[in-house]
């Protein structure tokens, strides 16, 4: 691993009374994909909602480059180039796909720049470009999912985070969107991800932890984890369905 | 004055030439009652425009609108005595309504600041009865300063100078110029709407506040600057309605308040353009409605417009039909 660009230590989060994350600690290098695995309510959503300041933590601390951003609010953070996109996509469904991209890069006030920006989304997913003045909601989740990547390109992360990328895709999909997860680190993007689909993203992954009931039980690489057939079965679900 | 003179020789011809004197009245009726709708429709629509953006942003029906509208009224009275020592004109009216424009930006501001963003992950009812809050705190300061009087409103324009055709109908300059005004400010919202980053984050924000956030959106600060525009509206509607009317009462903004509400569930609450054309849409069937069935039947029209249109339509002609696929 490269430089350390994401550290959290010790993070703590309530919904309400109820704890969420029962003391989560993880690195994500520069050059990495770091995978959260885990079973439904394990805390893997909430771990990056805490981490983008959607929720806020009740202890612990998130550094980022260095700089202690654990009580910012979310529109500081995405200022500093950690994007979070969200499970389920959440696009935004009664505005334009073009529309949708240019929110992506709110905080630029360089017009020029965001024209540039949107051509490399159109270049490299063509289908948002023929569709971009087409309402998001009325394209299918495969693209629906390229136009969340989209607009998360938009603000030029500099740590992508992102939440069960794969969920509701068709399986023939589901392997696009690896090979855009791929190619983004290719590219120097490193990445967050969240995953139901463990065999997906161990597949993609440098390192993975797996969480169990708001707490970190096992780590290790990817390669590692995905052949212990033991904490397949335990946590992750494989084989069962 | 020459297009006038013409019109009038048409008309006159019109009766020479044997054309029955009741089907020149029913001209003049529609003409005049159309000019009335389209005026009392300026105001809804203005009105409507602030209670479908907040609406749209932060599901509020915001009963203490109609009241900013009366205090934009009141503000802009007060102004206009001040400003008359040296402009009773145009000028002084203009500056007046701009005053009352700026300082119900700020209160519209001040109460979505105070009062509601306290309650915005409270339930719904909460928010709802606070405004109703609001809404008598601004009813019962302009009471007491007023001493729950009607303030009379004079400036040097002359309300009834304008075109005149024929000797019954016309439309005064001010008539013009509020309908222009109202037309300017609906283009100006409709391109900063869908033209800039802040209108686009607006509409954002009324689908899903928290995936603004991940954009970078300062989703406060766009509430705060739609309570800002709807209120700028309302002050305006509230101005032109003190030159217009001529008068000042501190209960003025109930019943619009009401008929805005109509006006924009005409048109599918949360949208702007429903807004608009709904508010126009109101006015215009009102005058028809005062002609038809009598003047004291017009409320009840009105809201008898809103019940059949919750009943059979209640998205409004604007109401969202996307289809959305998961």
């Amino acid at each position: 691993m490269a430089e350390v660009i994401l550290k959290v230590e010790n993070l703590q989060a309530h919904y309400g009374k109820i704890a969420a994350l029962d003391g989560i600690s993880f690195e994500v290098g520069s050059d990495q994909i770091v995978t959260l695995l885990g079973s439904n309510g394990a805390g893997k959503s909430t771990t990056l909602k805490t981490i983008s300041g959607l929720m806020s933590a009740s202890a612990g601390k998130v550094t980022f480059f260095g700089e202690d951003i654990t009580k910012l609010h979310s529109h500081e953070i995405v200022q500093r180039g950690m994007i979070h996109l969200p499970e389920g996509r959440r696009i935004f469904k009664d505005l334009t796909v073009l529309e949708n991209l240019e929110l992506g890069s709110f905080t630029l006030k360089d017009d020029a720049e965001r024209k540039r920006r949107i051509k490399d989304v159109f270049d490299r997913f063509p289908r948002l470009g023929e569709r971009q003045k087409q309402l998001g909601g009325t394209l299918s989740g495969g693209e629906q999912q390229m136009l969340a990547i989209g607009r998360g390109l938009m603000a030029k992360p500099k740590l992508l985070l992102m939440d069960e990328p794969s969920m509701g895709i068709a399986p023939l999909i589901v392997k696009d969107i690896s090979n855009i997860i791929r190619k983004l680190h290719a590219e120097g993007t490193p990445i967050l991800l969240v995953e139901q689909n463990s065999k997906m993203a161990l597949g993609l992954a440098d390192y993975g932890y797996v969480l169990d009931t708001g707490k970190i039980v096992l780590e290790g690489k990817g390669s590692d984890l995905i052949n212990d057939e033991n904490v397949t079965k335990a946590y992750l679900g494989v084989g069962e369905s | 004055m020459l297009h006038n003179s013409m019109t009038e020789k048409q008309l006159y011809a019109n009766i020479k030439s044997g054309g029955e004197n009741s089907l020149f009245t029913t001209y003049e009726i529609i003409f005049q009652q159309l000019i009335n709708g389209l005026i009392q429709g300026s105001f809804y629509a203005l009105v409507a425009l602030g209670f479908s953006m907040v609406y749209g942003i932060i599901k509020l029906i915001n009963f203490a609108h109609g009241d900013i509208y009366m205090t934009g009224a009141f503000i802009s009275f007060v102004a206009f005595s001040i400003i008359a020592s040296f402009s009773e004109g145009v000028v002084g009216v203009v500056l007046a309504v701009i005053a009352s424009m700026l300082l119900c930006a700020a209160i519209g501001f001040s109460i979505q600041r105070i009062a509601y963003k306290p309650l915005f992950d409270a339930p719904r009812l909460s928010l709802l009865i606070t405004a109703v809050g609001v809404s008598l705190i601004l009813q019962n300061t302009v009471m007491v300063i007023t001493n729950g009087q009607f303030m009379f409103f004079h400036s040097a324009i002359d309300n009834m100078a304008g075109v005149r055709f024929g000797e019954n109908i016309g439309i005064s300059f001010l008539e013009i110029a509020m309908m222009l005004i109202t037309a300017v400010l609906m283009i100006i919202l409709t391109l900063f709407i869908s033209k800039t980053m802040w209108g686009k984050a607006m509409r954002a924000i009324s689908t899903d506040k928290d995936a603004c956030r991940l954009m970078g959106i300062n989703v406060s600060k766009v509430i705060g600057l739609t309570f800002m525009i709807g209120s700028a509206l309302a002050a305006i509607a509230g101005g032109m309605a003190v030159i217009y009317y001529g008068q000042v009462h501190f209960f003025m903004g109930y019943i619009i308040g009401m008929k805005a509400f109509t006006a924009a569930v005409i048109g599918g609450i949360g949208s702007i353009p429903g807004a608009m054309v709904g508010g126009l849409l109101l006015g215009l069937l009102e005058a028809a409605g005062t002609q038809l069935i009598g003047s004291e039947w017009k409320d009840v029209f009105a809201f008898g417009i809103l019940i059949a249109m919750l009943i059979f339509r209640p998205n409004g002609i604007f109401g969202k039909t996307t289809i959305e696929r998961m």
